[in-house]
């Protein structure tokens, strides 16, 4: 009874660990620009891909793990370069679909470069499971909730501590404001796409000795992520990770004790029933309109 | 009403009368009808987009449960055709009414993460019940029949969406310069405004999206009995996104414009199935190339451009 509880609880954080990241993604680039990035998901898928091809050719770990969140991030700088900044103020329609736009580019590319194919990466430090109460933890799980734990306190310590992290939460709380005071609120938008997309393909690489990856993983993953966003209350941080592993807990259960054919569809009727019931989420403030 | 806004609409009847006259052959036929059903479902998403402001990310939901009702209840129950297309699209309203209450008391991009959460259900539920929907693999459809009359050849379907289609293009431009359609435009520009001036704001949101969504189940209906066929595809995200494409593609808060949007987008994958393995590729980059240099859709731009500092 309490074995599988437990079993389905690490499976559940562990998931949960990457929809956080990719929630915090949506979240940043949200905070910088009010769009919501569609094109999150192709940043996981990429960081995964990305981390087996650099496998493959024999690098080391850490250099594979830098390089697959750096080709992200420079991807996600080159969207938001290409396709954002030059319809800076358009409907926010118009952006969405940009973003659609741009992570079928992405997706395409991949298919075309790397095939339909699914990839594994071996684990970071073997596959021996941990034993705990009768369930088993693999030891990368271990990893995923390391490395996502370190990267949240980084961005608590970056938003809270530093200027540049302090002149990105200025900008979005209010723009003008910010340009007002001399902030470069450019710099912030590039920073947002480039620490978005670095956050989505770390939560790739982490989990995908776990469940391995295609080419075609992105939209799910994606969605899931913009899920526990909005869950926290779109634009909050700390509702971001929330989210994420309350995803990610929930789905894990929902598959085990309910029904796993519908596995996927539990973040969504999640989703629905929160914003039935506390419509700005778990921690979203309210909010008042100036007119 | 501006009377220039009707001249669109004969034009439309004219090349919808003799276009299966000069059509080479039945493919373009397929092809004209498969645009004619979008560009109604598109018309009545851009009342949602481009007039009232809401994005939904969902709408293939709502083909889909139109779509599957006109397979499931006559195939299974022996239900009649238009009994089990009508079922499908009050259902479809309900589940909108149903969602849209509570949502349209919030702002920004909550009834796009709502919707986007009841179609990506609704395309699980599809492919999980086989004993009804024949799962991933899909179902066949029966025949509509109409007073005994049976629907059956392409040509026969052109003429049935082609009298839809201008049907609903007339009734479109009639509601938005009705009142109704007023308001909605008064709650796109300043919801706070429209608010002060008495128009109960989250009703007629609910009202014009279930609206979309019982004319989007009539059309999955309709393109169900057509195609003859239907799959869980037909209901998924993908397909939701290219509506939304469409609108936005088209011109956002423009009738014609949906039509055009339509036409292109039904177009577009076959023009690009010649870059196998590409399309992918192709398709996204054609939707974010229009939306850099157009980014309020073909047909509003081009209007204002020809038309130099004319307000329509």
């Amino acid at each position: 009874m309490l074995a599988e509880f437990l079993q389905f609880l690490f499976s559940g954080i562990t998931v949960g660990a990457t929809y956080a990241l990719a929630a915090l993604g949506f979240t940043l680039i949200y905070n910088a620009s009010h769009v919501i990035n569609f094109a999150q998901g192709e940043f996981i898928m990429l960081g995964g891909m990305l981390a087996v091809l650099f496998a493959q050719m024999g690098l080391p770990l850490p250099a594979v793990l830098l390089l697959a969140v750096l080709v992200p991030a420079v991807v996600g700088v080159l969207v938001e370069k290409l396709a954002i900044e030059p319809v800076k103020g358009a409907e926010t329609v118009t952006l969405i679909i940009i973003t659609i736009g741009a992570s079928l580019v992405i997706r395409g590319l991949v298919q075309v470069w790397l095939g339909k194919n699914t990839f594994s990466l071996p684990a970071f430090s073997g596959d021996e499971p941990i034993h705990v109460l009768g369930a088993t933890l693999l030891p990368q799980s271990l990893w995923v909730l390391g490395i996502t734990a370190l990267v949240v306190v980084a961005l608590w310590y970056f938003f809270n501590r530093t200027l540049q992290g302090k002149a990105m939460l200025a900008t979005s709380v209010n723009r003008l404001a910010a340009e007002l005071v001399g902030i470069n609120t450019s710099w912030v938008l590039f920073m947002s796409f480039a620490m978005s997309a670095a956050l989505g393909a770390l939560g790739g690489i982490l989990i995908t000795p776990i469940t391995m990856t295609s080419y075609d993983v992105g939209i799910m993953l994606g969605l899931k992520g913009f899920v526990a966003a909005v869950v926290g209350g779109l634009g909050n941080g700390l509702g971001a990770v929330v989210g994420g592993l309350l995803v990610g807990i929930l789905e894990a259960m929902g598959a085990g004790y309910i029904s796993s054919a519908y596995k996927d569809a539990i973040p969504f009727v999640l989703i629905l029933l929160i914003l039935f019931f506390m419509p700005r989420g778990l921690f979203g403030g309210k909010s008042t309109d100036r007119v | 009403m501006n009377k220039r806004i009707y001249y669109g609409l004969y034009g439309l009847i004219v090349i919808l009368l003799v276009l299966p006259f000069v059509v080479p052959n039945n493919f373009y036929l397929d092809l004209a009808v498969r645009m004619a059903i979008n560009a109604i479902i598109v018309i009545g998403l851009n009342l949602l987009i481009g007039f009232a402001g809401q994005i939904s990310l969902g709408h293939a939901g709502f083909l889909g449960i139109g779509a599957y009702a006109s397979a499931v209840l006559p195939m299974h129950f022996g239900w009649h055709p238009v009994t089990a297309m009508l079922t499908g699209a009050l259902a479809s309203a309900l589940l909108a009414a149903l969602v849209a209450k509570p949502i349209f008391k919030l702002k920004g991009h909550y009834l796009a993460m709502a919707t986007l959460g009841l179609g990506i259900i609704i395309n699980i539920a599809l492919r999980n019940e086989a004993q009804w929907t024949g799962g991933p693999d899909g179902m066949p459809v029966l025949p509509m029949a109409l007073f005994g009359f049976e629907i059956g050849s392409d040509r026969q379907w052109y003429w049935v969406v082609a009298a839809l289609l201008v049907l609903t293009v007339w009734g479109s431009l009639n509601l938005i310069d009705s009142p109704f359609g007023r308001a909605l435009r008064a709650l796109h520009g300043s919801e706070v405004a429209s608010q002060v001036v008495g128009v109960n704001v989250a009703r007629y949101k609910v009202s014009i999206f279930v609206l979309s969504a019982f004319s989007a189940s009539i059309m999955g209906s309709i393109s169900a009995h057509y195609i003859g066929f239907i799959s869980p595809n037909f209901a998924d995200f993908f397909h939701s996104i290219e509506l939304v494409t469409m609108v936005v593609i088209g011109g956002m808060a423009s009738v014609y414009g949906s039509i055009v949007g339509a036409v292109l987008l039904t177009a577009l994958p076959q023009a690009l199935a010649t870059f196998e393995g590409w399309e992918t590729v192709a398709f996204g980059a054609i939707l974010m190339l229009c939306m850099i240099f157009m980014p309020r859709g073909l047909v509003p731009t081009l209007a204002a451009r020809f038309s130099k500092g004319d307000d329509k």
